[in-house]
């Protein structure tokens, strides 16, 4: 079975780039030029020294000993965490903004959910000299304030997007359409697996390098590689060069919001539909009449009604497993990984972490999560939902 | 078979006016007093948008009147319905008459059966923006043809000649030139798109075009009409219905006030 992109932009019937004409140029320019540019000396020599010596590579890979413990497996946490500003986002845009050089463009645009895509875009344009703009919901620039911040602070520009559930759908919606009216010197770096050829497949390459590191710091496949899924980088990041190892389970972890039975909810795989949002085929949270439906996560990051395209195609060629997990359950593991290992993981990470206490472990079972952010950013989520000023 | 719009090119024909209008707004019932309204005025085309909750391409207005339409509980089978119901009251309508809306939501419906009411209630043609031609080609134009219904490409400043080729081997209605880098009802000034028109009219391409987006007045449309065959008017005709008390009456005064000589 192939779980990479075919030469057309699909992976099985999933992925395309269903745009509007208007968005044909850009696109072109992209999937004409992407690999090219990716494989050539020039831009491997400046990724990897990049990710080195700014970002701080290769990000650790930890034994976990007390959850190891508790849950009787090797707990192993790839430290994505301790990566330049605080998430595995960061290595897809020094990988783009390269990118973006290469191709001439001067302007860089963004959209964010949680404030790590953006923060991540912000620091690679500070450092390039570019002049960038992030788009993010109005309800999210609520809830990550710090993030906010730390956009400023580093010289971005972040426009609220304020149409429908104001959250980072729609903050996508508003990047493509100041796509579509700056054409020529601008370049969207999308900040996941998800939007139209090559976008799920670039993006996938440079995060790739998670799953090289953990390949080489392991010596040796482990049983099992968890990851949160949103629009699914982290998880393509940790999940790419274990594709082809049959012997490696691939777990992913959706947002169950206030549980799949309910409205209040971001599990795509678990309850959507095949369909196109955001210029690709994959499965999506929509009504009977194909509109979007507005998803619930108390995480910003995974509050997403669609999933990467290569996710769907792993989800239903049975590669990978997704399962969902809720607000509430989140909440409890980002406690036990703070208390237990000293590591206040992101509120997306959290969620992978929940899965543990639902997994049929043995003790010889090396399990990798992907710690792919830490938690700052949602300290006051996590004060007011766990009442920890009454602790 | 010719639908309306294919004799509608063959004849003569010249500044041609297009207006569109979102299905389902202002109220959700308005679609047949726009439709019928529109016909009495004598506007040449109309295009009816079937609402989205993620409409990419569109500015404010068209998103605005997307949301309160579906607010208004406007589905595409509820417009089928509409417009059954208005070719009954008016059977002697005979503008042409095309769809534009986002390709899920038709994906949804199912396309074979989205062209086969299309057929049965008089829609002439489609316009799906984020429908690639490929696509188009290898799953939808056997079902548009058995169907009667044109197709309707887009095609932009900055796109190839090379392209514009292709497209307009593929079409089968009309080619919308959008008439600048932009979403739709932007304050891009019309005026800076006559070079790109005439260029797209010195190429003798063998589909009419007509011209949209940020095109507000009588002027820009005259402008429009001297380089190609006609232009759309949108967003400018909904910000009149979203202020307007009276539709009809409205409608009328907009319609005859951009085609006046």
């Amino acid at each position: 079975m192939n779980y990479h992109v075919d030469e057309k932009g699909f992976y099985g019937e999933f992925g395309g780039a269903f745009i509007p004409e208007l968005l044909y140029p850009n696109i072109e320019e992209l999937q004409e030029n992407y690999l090219e540019i990716e494989k050539s000396e020039e831009f491997q020599k400046e990724f990897h020294q990049l990710l080195k010596d700014y970002v701080g590579r290769p990000t650790p890979l930890f034994l976990a000993k007390r959850l190891s413990a508790k849950y009787g497996a090797e707990i192993w946490l790839k430290r994505e965490d301790l990566c330049h500003t605080g998430a595995h986002k960061v290595n897809n845009t020094i990988g783009q903004i390269l990118l973006a050089e290469k191709l001439g463009k001067k302007r860089i645009i963004a959209e964010t959910g949680a404030g790590q895509h953006g923060v991540a875009t912000a620091t690679v344009c500070a450092l390039k000299g570019l002049q960038c703009i992030v788009y993010m919901g109005e309800k999210d620039i609520e809830r990550q304030a710090p993030n906010v911040a730390r956009m400023k602070m580093l010289g971005a520009e972040v426009r609220p997007a304020t149409s429908g559930s104001k959250t980072l759908k729609d903050a996508t919606n508003e990047a493509m359409r100041d796509w579509i009216n700056n054409p020529e010197d601008t370049h969207y770096i999308i900040g996941s697996v998800v939007g139209p050829h090559p976008y799920p497949d670039m993006v996938a390459r440079y995060q790739s390098i998670i799953s090289k590191e953990i390949k080489e710091q392991m010596q040796g496949l482990p049983d099992y590689v968890i990851a949160c899924v949103g629009g699914g980088s982290n998880a393509m990041g940790a999940f790419y060069h274990f594709l082809d190892d049959p012997s490696v389970q691939l777990i992913g972890v959706e947002a169950a919001g206030m549980g799949i039975d309910t409205d209040k909810t971001a599990a795509t795989l678990s309850l959507g539909t095949p369909g196109v949002l955001h210029a690709s085929r994959s499965i999506m949270m929509q009504d009977k009449d194909g509109q979007v439906v507005e998803p619930h996560s108390i995480s910003a990051g995974l509050d997403y009604p669609g999933i990467g395209p290569a996710h769907a195609w792993l989800k239903v060629s049975d590669r990978a497993r997704y399962m969902a997990v809720t607000d509430a359950d989140a909440l409890t593991a980002a406690v036990e990984c703070s208390r237990m290992e000293g590591i206040i993981p992101a509120l997306e990470t959290a969620h992978a972490f929940s899965v543990l206490k639902d997994l049929d472990l043995k003790p010889t079972d090396r399990v990798v999560i992907n710690l792919s952010g830490r938690g700052d950013k949602d300290m006051d989520t996590y004060m007011k939902e766990l009442n920890l000023t009454e602790l | 078979m010719k639908n309306k719009l294919t004799q509608l090119f063959d004849g003569a024909h010249k500044d041609l006016l297009n207006i569109f209008f979102t299905a389902g707004y202002p109220q959700l019932e308005s679609t047949t007093t726009i439709l019928f309204a529109l016909e009495n005025a004598g506007v040449d085309l109309i295009e009816i948008g079937i609402p989205f909750s993620d409409p990419l391409a569109d500015g404010p207005t068209i998103q605005e009147s997307s949301k309160i339409a579906l607010e208004n509980g406007m589905s595409i089978e509820r417009l089928f319905t509409q417009l059954e119901e208005y070719r009954e009251q008016q059977p002697q309508a005979s503008t042409p008459i095309l769809l534009m809306g986002y390709l899920n939501p038709v994906m949804q419906y199912g396309i074979e059966s989205f062209c086969q009411r299309c057929s049965q209630v008089g829609v002439d043609g489609l316009i799906i923006p984020d429908l690639p031609m490929l696509i188009y080609q290898s799953e939808f134009k056997e079902i548009f043809e058995k169907n009667h219904i044109s197709n309707v490409f887009l095609v932009t400043p900055q796109t190839s000649e090379k392209r514009i080729h292709e497209i307009d081997t593929n079409s089968t209605g009309f080619i919308y030139a959008v008439s600048s880098a932009s979403t739709t009802g932007s304050k891009a000034d019309f005026s800076a798109a006559g070079d790109y028109l005439g260029r797209l009219r010195d190429m003798n391409l063998k589909t009419p075009i007509l011209t949209g987006f940020n095109i507000k007045n009588r002027s820009n449309f005259k402008d429009a009409c001297n380089y190609v065959d006609g232009a759309i008017i949108g967003s400018a005709f909904i910000n009149m219905l979203e202020k307007s008390q009276d539709l009809t009456n409205d409608i009328d005064h907009f319609v005859k006030d951009i085609k006046s000589s």
